[in-house]
């Protein structure tokens, strides 16, 4: 197991530097200028344009400045964006809130989801399956700003329950709960479907009949024996969701004024700042690589046949 | 439950606020109407994130200009109602010949920091904004000062060569001197008849002596001589200003605090004031803006009011895409139903151009453009037939494909082809940035947009920065002797109304060639939540910081 660990943790090393370098020649190749658009409706003096492109080293060439970059990462300095805030700062800002964000969707998704899921799965053809099955279909159909600016308007503005938006400084959990709810809506709707599908599969087989036969209660042989072979597929696709809610919160962001993460990498992008974006993809891969083996190591502990032994 | 703590929160400052207003009423105040704003209390308005440090010369964009509008004074500032120059910490400016002027200061005025406003703390900033090595975005504003030339220096080989440029021969301006604490004089290179009107923007703001100790620095905490003062700013949520108590202008604050809370996206901000989380937009969503939801939305806490902003269609110099010539241009310019635009797609929040400058401004003149500007599809058929058909297979008309340009180019672009006859293809380039490097790099070919945001409310400023010839924002490299002689005749003129009767020539020159084709002038919508009252907006489409009060 430790050993596993290990060899996992030394494999991230080269996908982590694969990663950045692809990213940083992407916003390289990128067209357009980064002083394009930093004056308005003008063009900047060309003193501020020389300034500027002398402060973030961007007369080098492509491998210099990449190099100079991952120099000063090894160090654990991020350098500083377009706007000249420190990106480690800005990081840490954004990561605590996109985080914090994110757990509270995956919380709704793994207690809404599976409990959802279970209980359709359990009566199936009931009334509560064909409950879940249309509503989820209901969610999934919907784009995520919709039931956003919806959600909003209804709890925030005309309710007025949770606070419309979220405050930037010291961002309460109370105020998260709505936008967290939106961003973890359609993984809720996946969740309820996948383990309503798996737990309906595994009620079939064998090893069930077998646990009913010598006389354990149905909870039981649902609860323990089978949910917890049906979760396989769950967990895989709540790790692999994790990742995807962290930089992909955008539009949930953009609604609640969330500063987060999804909304750092857009701006970057956009105003070609390839320290900013590097800088966030880089943590967000090594966050994906961790949550992923964090994922493999539940499976054995799910199902002790595949453990890594 | 947040919503309720917070009321409370409110209304207990508010009460706080009466009883002040109470002592206070009973002294000196006798002579103020009973309709004067109620002073006091907590706002917060919308804000976004400024793209530069807070330095008064090294702002540009509108993120940091309206911090910097509320917590700056200059010389001058600019009547709220009609854009017209007032002095500010200007006692007086004269001049005799429109080239020499003589500026003397009100004595009274303080930085934040205590130190007196002096003639230097003017001359000083204006010199290192205008200092090619300091970078500062405001430099251009001093170009018309004796001396400037000599503050900036050429890289010898360009940009990508290996040279650094050289210093500048000097260091300060030859045309500014100081005579005494209260007094300082301002040489100009040529005749600027519109000098003390354009000294009202924030890149003439005096700067304290702390500034030049530290200037990195001092723009994260910005020291100013405003209504307001900065208090903190943490970057990517909000701003806090506070009353300055030592301010002398006539331009008092009403409330005591102001906060900036920074939104990345309108939609946020609207959502807010709707639940009364917020108190200013400056913003109003375009899904808002249908059928004016906003009305009832916000019933009487709305304004809809026209800013010095005028949206063109440039065309790309001859040099570099021969098919649009001036003919060509005015057939192009009578095919586009601009009022059906307006109404289709800006749900009426625009008023179609009647010429190249805003309506807002001194010196405006209505319907310069004339019968080139009115949509008439068989006259537009005629004049394109007259210059000799449209030699360029089809027109492109380009625009920025990360903001809503998508919708009114190609609207325009099919009012153009059911008018003329020949194809038009609104092309979106992926964003800002790059579409800007290839305006400005004049690789762009085609029709392109173009928009002017005034920096003063003078009509001078939507013709020379524009049509001038080499003029930094002439995309279209007009060039027209006859126009510049004109600009040079106005800006000589000692009278105000001889000067805007010259510029109102040198616009109707513009009219004939149609240096490029106006679409419409801009209005900026606001909202505001049922806390606050007597929200104003400047001419800039700035909101009245200052003036707004709770009720």
């Amino acid at each position: 197991m430790g050993k596993y660990i290990v060899r996992r943790l030394l494999q991230m090393i080269p996908v982590v530097l694969g990663a950045t370098f692809i990213i940083f020649a992407m916003v390289f190749a990128l067209p357009g200028d980064p002083t394009a658009g930093k004056c308005g409706e003008r063009p900047c003096s060309p003193e501020y344009v020389a300034k500027f492109r002398e402060e973030h080293n961007l007369n080098d060439p492509l491998p210099v400045q990449y190099g100079k970059y991952l120099g000063k990462f090894v160090q654990g300095d991020l350098g500083t964006n377009y706007y000249g805030i420190p990106v480690k700062e800005d990081l840490a800002k954004r990561y605590t809130i996109t985080g914090r964000l994110a757990l509270m969707a995956i919380a709704f998704e793994a207690v809404i989801g599976i409990l959802a899921g279970v209980l359709a799965g359990v009566r199936k053809g009931r009334f509560i399956d064909n409950l879940v099955t249309v509503s989820t279909l209901f969610v999934i159909s919907i784009p995520v700003f919709v039931i956003g600016v919806f959600m909003q308007y209804l709890f925030g503005i005309k309710w007025g329950i949770f606070p419309a938006t979220v405050p930037s400084l010291e961002a309460s959990t109370y105020s998260l709960i709505l936008p967290a709810f939106v961003l973890g809506s359609l993984s809720i709707a996946y969740v309820a479907r996948l383990t309503r599908t798996n737990l309906v599969e595994n009620l079939r087989a064998d090893y069930v009949r077998t646990a009913v036969a010598k006389g354990l209660t149905k909870k039981r042989a649902v609860g323990v024996h089978t949910l917890r072979n049906s979760l396989i597929p769950v967990v895989t696709f709540i790790g692999a969701d994790f990742g995807g809610l962290l930089g992909g919160a955008i539009v949930t962001e953009r609604i609640f004024n969330i500063q987060g993460v999804g909304g750092y990498i857009w701006k970057g992008i956009n105003s070609r700042d390839g320290v900013a974006v590097v800088s966030t993809v880089t943590v967000l891969v090594i966050v994906y690589l961790l949550v992923n083996l964090l994922v493999d190591l539940l499976y054995g502990v799910l199902d002790p046949r595949i453990s890594h032994d | 439950m947040r919503g309720t703590t917070r009321t409370v929160a409110v209304a207990g400052i508010s009460a706080a606020a009466l009883l002040l207003a109470g002592c206070g009423g009973g002294g000196d105040d006798e002579t103020t109407d009973t309709s004067a704003a109620k002073t006091g209390g907590s706002i917060s308005v919308r804000g976004c994130n400024p793209e530069n440090p807070l330095v008064a010369g090294n702002t540009s964009e509108t993120c940091g200009g309206n911090v910097l509008d509320v917590i700056t004074a200059k010389l001058i500032k600019y009547n709220v109602e009609t854009a017209a120059p007032e002095m500010d910490i200007a006692e007086s400016i004269d001049t005799t010949d429109n080239q020499n002027f003589t500026v003397k200061l009100k004595k009274d005025y303080k930085f934040h920091d205590g130190t007196v406003v002096k003639a230097k703390n003017f001359v000083d900033a204006w010199n290192y904004t205008a200092y090619g090595p300091n970078a500062q975005l405001g430099s251009y504003f001093f170009e018309p000062i004796e001396g400037y030339a000599d503050l900036q220096s050429e890289d010898p080989d360009g940009e990508e060569g290996p040279q650094k440029a050289p210093e500048p021969k000097a260091k300060t301006l030859s045309g500014l001197k100081v005579v005494d604490d209260n007094t300082f004089t301002i040489k100009t290179t040529g005749k600027v008849s519109n000098l003390p009107v354009r000294l009202g923007y924030s890149a003439f703001a005096p700067q304290p002596d702390a500034f030049f100790a530290d200037p990195k620095a001092f723009g994260d905490k910005p020291i100013a001589a405003g209504p307001y003062k900065l208090d903190s700013w943490t970057k990517n949520a909000e701003i806090k200003l506070s009353k300055f108590a030592d301010y002398s202008g006539s331009d008092k604050g009403n409330v005591d605090n102001i906060t900036f809370k920074i939104y990345q996206d309108s939609g946020a901000a609207y959502a807010d004031v709707q639940a009364n989380q917020l108190d200013v937009t400056d913003e109003v969503p375009a899904s808002a803006q249908i059928d004016d939801k906003y009305k009832q939305d916000l019933p009487d806490r709305n304004l809809q009011k026209p800013v010095g902003v005028i949206q063109t269609i440039t065309t790309a110099p001859a040099a570099v895409d021969p098919n649009y010539g001036p003919e060509i241009r005015k057939a192009i310019s009578m095919a586009i139903d601009r009022e059906g635009i307006i109404k289709a797609i800006f749900n009426g929040t625009r008023e179609p151009a009647t010429g190249w400058v805003s309506p807002v401004v001194d010196g405006y003149k209505a319907d310069v453009c004339g019968e080139f500007c009115k949509f008439d599809p068989a006259k537009a058929k005629a004049q394109l037939a007259a210059a000799g058909g449209f030699k360029g297979g089809k027109i492109t008309l380009s625009y920025n494909a990360d903001a809503s340009h998508k919708e009114w180019t190609e609207a325009t672009c099919n009012s153009i082809k059911n008018a003329l006859g020949v194809d038009c293809v609104a092309t979106g380039v992926v964003d800002f940035s790059t579409f800007r490097t290839q305006i400005h790099d004049r690789k762009m070919k085609g029709m392109f947009r173009t928009g002017w945001q005034m920096d003063y409310p003078s009509i001078e400023n939507f013709l020379a920065p524009l049509y001038g010839k080499g003029a930094s924002s002439n995309d279209g490299d007009y060039n027209n002797p006859a126009f510049d002689a004109k600009l040079a005749e106005a800006a000589a003129a000692t009278d105000g109304a001889t000067s805007n009767k010259l510029y109102q020539e040198a616009e109707a020159i513009l009219a004939k060639d149609m240096a490029t084709i106006p679409l419409w002038y801009s209005t900026t919508t606001m909202g505001w939540s049922d806390k606050v009252t007597n929200v104003k907006v400047t001419p800039f489409g700035v909101p009245h910081y200052a003036g707004i009060s709770l009720k």
